[in-house]
């Protein structure tokens, strides 16, 4: 019987000690975090991006810009090391909160950066508004993360689908051009390309005769070649990109089109294919916040810098990703290393004025870049900058965004 | 719509339709008389498309590319059916489904790994490098004319070779009673073997010839597959002949879906539903006959 108790005592006590070993454990385990929360560790930075599929190389190029920045830096931000998180969110929106939750509340970043797809970004954007970790958005142009779902804690450093393309509308007029068709894949780049340049080519007296749409990712555009060749417009007006831009450029050469009617677009129409064209898209005009021949400093710098670490070209992808890192840095030289101190980040990344490739600029009332935008025109295989179509480009209009301020 | 764009339209219908036929003929081939749902059937497409762009850069024509990339494709495709293939033959429709998608993930990854993620271009062979002027404005690219022109002589082709030789009436025998066909002495092991590696050459051909006009780019089997499928649901499937219909009537409703003005009781549909109008054919083939127009009745 006393053997009996005695083992039961045994069991009992070291069920006892494992959970006084276990509660500690987790006490420990608590402490570190608390320490890095007050500016001991490193700063822990989820790279949210896609790594594999269509968009995979664009990842890619902006995590190695955004890295490079970084470097440049010393390696640091604001003196203290930094550590990554890396997140393949696939391009696919259906994941996209779920991933950006995981990097939140089970990796526990201090920053969230990425993405390329708009259909992800509004997934990240979501779990950025509630809970208030800083987000920076290297790509996705979607315009209402800077306008109507505009938070403190969220920044761009690349543009609004809009943006590029409203310049254009003015530059339109000037030509000559009085009526125009447009011609875009119906979902939310495309809708908001078309939109602005609408709006400015309106606004200046210009008129549009028909607004054509396709089925994204729909690349059979013959049917509504012949519906242009028949409506016979002095300007056509469109948005395609990567391997339907490169098939649209070799339809509408093939339907006889250039030359005759003014093709017009934003640049993604003619960047990354010119390659895969064979010259059908020599002498097309383009608007963009970037292009080949910026003869600053600090762009051949960079493109050099680039060149040497990744063996490879920088693209407008690979420069917002680099002006990326140069944002974060100055948020963090202000406050030195501060994670915690969020409202003083905010309003130096709010002030700064960033030293970048494409020129320097400032962040809007949203956090969209107030940039310049580039006139191109397809030289070869370049998109040589031939002027700037219009300076200091603050669009869509700042009403839009209530943040408190 | 005047007359003129109204011949124009009709011509672009027919000539994406031909097209279709073409790509969709191998996977209603496989499924009608082998009785293999192949979903790789898209990747093989795209295989063709690359298979025509890095040859073409290899030998510097694309005549050559073609001749070897068609050798290469039926080469594949009998070592699929000899490694994987003629195991699915006794299974249930969801493991060929199962391992053909497996096919799918395995084709993109090595696609990304031999040739990169790229957009690339395949230059028109200069002797079908004219346009032919339609209208003051608009001109038709020889090379469109010419794929059609391809794409019927194979149909032909391949009525003639399952209507009228030996090997066809093999084949169609081997589609209705498979043990019977064996218990005759017909090697049917060997004839489901060319059975399939024709289904993916046509695939792979379809992609060789129509990639100067669509360009090379990831992804672009996945976009085909769909519409591969809707052709064979809506033609009947193992019916080459209902294909051919079905992917003329498809081409001219996606054609006209995305240009003719529709507005019923204040109410838009045509072109806004333009990318429904292939499905909702689809549909009401389905409800007035659910085996297609020429399949089998169920």
């Amino acid at each position: 019987m006393s053997e009996l108790r005695k083992l039961n005592s045994g069991r009992r006590k070291f069920l006892q000690d494992s959970a006084a070993v276990g509660g500690a454990a987790a006490l420990a385990g608590l402490v570190p975090s608390v320490a890095l929360a007050q500016g001991a560790g490193k700063i822990k930075i989820g790279l949210m991006l896609p790594y594999t599929g269509t968009f995979g190389q664009i990842g890619v190029g902006i995590t190695n810009a955004f890295k490079l920045a970084i470097q440049e830096n010393g390696g640091k931000l604001g003196g203290r090391d930094v550590e990554y998180v890396t997140v393949d969110d696939e391009s696919d929106p259906a994941k996209a909160a779920d991933n950006a939750n995981r990097l939140v509340n089970r990796d526990k970043v201090d920053v969230l950066m990425g993405t390329v797809h708009s259909g992800v970004q509004m997934g990240m954007v979501k779990i950025a508004r509630e809970s208030g970790v800083l987000a920076i958005i290297p790509n996705a142009g979607v315009g209402a993360a800077t306008a109507q779902l505009c938070a403190p804690n969220i920044f761009r450093t690349s543009f609004a689908n809009a943006q590029p393309a409203y310049p254009m509308g003015k530059i339109a007029v000037d030509k000559g051009i009085k009526n125009v068709v447009t011609l875009a894949w119906r979902y939310g780049a495309g809708e908001e390309s078309v939109a602005g340049f609408k709006d400015n080519f309106v606004k200046n007296g210009g008129k549009i005769v028909k607004e054509l749409w396709l089925p994204f990712p729909n690349v059979e555009f013959q049917a509504l070649l012949t519906e242009i060749a028949s409506l016979k417009p002095d300007g056509v007006f469109v948005f395609f990109a990567g391997g339907g831009a490169a098939k649209f450029l070799r339809d509408w050469q093939a339907a006889g089109l250039k030359g005759k009617i003014t093709l017009m677009g934003a640049g993604f129409l003619t960047d990354g294919v010119l390659e895969a064209v064979g010259g059908a898209a020599e002498g097309i005009e383009t608007t963009l916040h970037y292009g080949d021949g910026i003869e600053t400093p600090k762009n051949k710098a960079f493109r050099l810098a680039y060149a040497k670490s990744f063996k490879l070209q920088p693209d407008v992808y690979a420069m917002q990703g680099y002006d990326a890192g140069l944002l974060l840095i100055a948020g963090l030289k202000a406050v030195k290393g501060d994670i915690t101190k969020k409202k003083e980040i905010i309003a130096a990344m709010e002030k700064v004025e960033i030293d970048s490739p494409r020129g320097k600029w400032r962040m809007s009332a949203g956090h969209n870049p107030i940039q310049d935008i580039y006139l191109r025109k397809v030289v070869g295989l370049e998109n040589k900058v031939i002027g700037v179509a219009q300076r200091a480009l603050d669009y869509p209009p700042a009403s839009l965004c209530k943040m408190p301020r | 719509m005047d007359f003129e764009t109204f011949l124009i339209q009709l011509l672009n219908g027919v000539q994406y339709g031909l097209l279709l036929f073409l790509v969709a003929s191998g996977l209603t081939l496989v499924f009608g008389i082998m009785g293999v749902i192949n979903i790789a059937h898209g990747s093989f497409y795209m295989i063709g498309a690359y298979l025509a762009w890095s040859l073409t850069e290899s030998f510097g024509n694309l005549w050559a590319a073609i001749a070897v990339g068609v050798m290469l494709s039926v080469l594949l495709g009998m070592v699929l059916e000899w490694l994987l293939i003629k195991k699915l033959y006794a299974r249930d429709h969801l493991y060929q489904v199962l391992l053909t998608y497996g096919l799918i993930l395995v084709f993109e990854e090595m696609r990304s790994v031999i040739w990169g993620d790229d957009v690339h271009g395949v230059d028109v062979p200069r002797i079908l490098g004219a346009s032919i002027p339609l209208t003051e404005t608009l001109s038709y690219p020889v090379v469109r004319l010419w794929i059609s022109a391809v794409c019927l002589v194979l149909a032909v082709a391949m009525y003639v070779l399952i209507r009228r030789t030996r090997i066809g009436m093999m084949i169609r025998a081997g589609a209705s009673n498979r043990e019977m066909v064996q218990s005759l002495g017909i090697n049917i092991q060997l004839v489901y073997r060319i059975v399939f590696a024709l289904g993916i050459a046509l695939a792979a051909f379809a992609g060789m010839i129509s990639a100067p006009v669509s360009s090379v780019f990831p992804g672009m089997g996945n976009q085909v597959l769909i519409i591969c499928f809707v052709v064979v649901v809506i033609g009947g499937i193992g019916s080459v002949k209902g294909a051919m219909v079905a992917a003329i009537l498809i081409g001219l409703v996606d054609t006209f879906g995305k240009v003719l003005h529709v507005e019923i009781a204040g109410v838009k549909l045509l072109p806004e539903l333009a990318g429904m109008t292939v499905y909702l054919l689809m549909a009401a083939v389905l409800v007035w006959r659910p085996e297609g127009i020429f399949g089998k009745r169920l």
